[in-house]
């Protein structure tokens, strides 16, 4: 596959990567999204599919950057953290706000892939129960919050982005 | 801070021919890549180091669900995402829907398959049970041949399954059957969820008019060297009145005998013998009050 150019579309943005020059196959997509894009709000936790941290969004689906080489994503439109925030006001998603204004985050390892989690929940579901965060959330690991906080930042946003949106059980 | 995965050629053909051309080149050098959830977490961790990758996730030919003469068909790159989700297969399948929803986490089943996870061979895979239970059909493909053999033929030892160097594994066949039936999956995982099975179990049930097991089929994961059919229990169980609970618990306290379990890092052999059978029980109680919560 050497001298073949690969096609990423990362927060709307065109990337062409020529592989045997910007990218090796054996890279993943974590690494070359930190290493090569300079886009370093994705985390690398445990670096074999077990945590979370690295979660962003391919083809609007929730994935493992570290578990997914770049050559697989050949084609494919990735969402990152980065990509949230408004680029013409700078003004921040809804759940960037929530998670500061309710403390969502500690040391804010997990708290991009935890994000990036919740868009996708929320663009499916804008208005989860309780049991339906748990379950969406389930795959991001968290040492410092305890995961209420997370929980309480989500449906805060939920409740910006959907009017009537919002859990009662929180 | 990255665990570097070794260098190796990389192929991503588009037909299942090109596919099986390659394998049939590289052999042993190769490895399949689907969603890469079990691959490339074992080449990180050094467990593998194949010179070549034949990446399969563009060969629509791979990635589909259907019906046809009376089986369910699904594609061996289907994600474990699109099978949980599917509702063929949760109408005539409920038991594998059951079964998937609990595995990995949802980023994992948004790439993981379900042939991954039968190539990978896990004796704690969970697609297992419940296609054991449901007596699937494993379509196997090499450049030169095709052939059918049914799942439990499939596993060969932990890890290990009856494919060739040159063969793929292309599609599951599930057979729909007519009967009323009820099924359930329990799964014994050390948390409540992205978790390893550390004993799971499916059953499918069929209990006839006057309330006996007419017919049973349970399957046990993460307790012997491959999943497993319990057919011996099986045979003891026909016949029992689903009221007399003192004689279902007695024949199955049968599987402690049958498994295999290991130690290690995730539980005793002790404690997987001595859960197989409460495992066991649960599926079946589940599996019977679904049957006649059907009638």
């Amino acid at each position: 596959m050497q001298g073949r150019t690969i096609k990423l579309i990362v927060n709307g943005k065109l990337y062409e990567l020529m592989v045997g020059y910007h990218v090796q196959p054996w890279h993943t997509l974590a690494f070359t999204l930190r290493e090569k894009l300079g886009l370093t709000g994705t985390k690398v936790g445990c670096d074999r599919g077990e945590c979370g941290a690295c979660t962003v969004l391919i083809d609007g689906r929730p994935a493992l950057s570290c578990i997914t080489l770049t050559v697989e994503c050949d084609g494919k439109r990735i969402e990152t953290i980065e990509g949230l925030h408004n680029p013409m006001t700078g003004g921040l998603h809804p759940l960037q706000e929530a998670f500061i204004e309710c403390g969502g985050f500690q040391c804010g390892f997990c708290t991009p892939g935890a994000i990036m989690m919740a868009k996708a929940l929320l663009e499916e579901n804008p208005s989860p129960s309780l049991d339906d965060i748990r379950e969406a959330m389930s795959g991001v690991l968290c040492r410092c919050t305890g995961y209420i906080p997370i929980f309480k930042s989500i449906i805060e946003a939920s409740r910006k982005m959907k009017k009537g949106g919002g859990c009662r059980e929180l | 801070m990255y665990k570097p995965l070794p260098e190796f050629e990389y192929y991503r053909p588009r037909t299942l021919k090109e596919a099986l051309e390659l394998l049939d080149r590289y052999k042993e050098g190769a490895k399949i890549l689907a969603g890469g959830t079990d691959l490339l977490v074992k080449m990180k961790k050094g467990l593998l180091k194949p010179h070549v990758i034949i990446d399969i996730s563009l060969i629509d030919d791979l990635k589909f669900i259907g019906e046809s003469d009376g089986s369910l068909v699904i594609g061996a790159t289907t994600t474990l995402s699109d099978v949980e989700s599917s509702d063929l297969v949760r109408k005539k399948a409920p038991v594998l829907a059951e079964a998937v929803a609990e595995m990995g986490s949802l980023q994992v089943r948004n790439r993981g398959t379900i042939g991954g996870n039968l190539c990978n061979a896990s004796p704690a895979a969970d697609t297992a049970p419940p296609l054991l239970v449901l007596d699937a059909q494993c379509e196997i493909m090499s450049s030169k041949e095709r052939r059918l053999i049914h799942i439990q033929d499939f596993f060969v030892g932990p890890g290990l399954t009856i494919l060739k160097p040159e063969e793929m594994l292309t599609r599951i066949f599930v057979p729909i059957s007519a009967a009323k039936r009820g099924m359930s999956f329990i799964k014994l995982g050390r948390r409540n969820a992205f978790t390893l099975s550390v004993v799971s179990a499916a059953c499918a049930v069929k209990v006839n008019e006057t309330g006996e097991i007419e017919d049973v089929k349970l399957a046990l994961g993460a307790v012997a060297p491959t999943p497993i059919r319990v057919r011996e229990v099986e045979e003891k169980l026909k016949g029992i009145r689903i009221t007399e609970k003192a004689s279902i618990e007695k024949v199955l306290e049968g599987v402690k005998d049958v498994v295999k379990p290991i130690s290690d890092v995730r539980a005793s052999a002790t404690y997987r013998r001595e859960m197989s059978y409460v495992i066991a029980r649960r599926s079946l109680e589940m599996a019977i009050k679904r049957c006649l919560d059907r009638s």
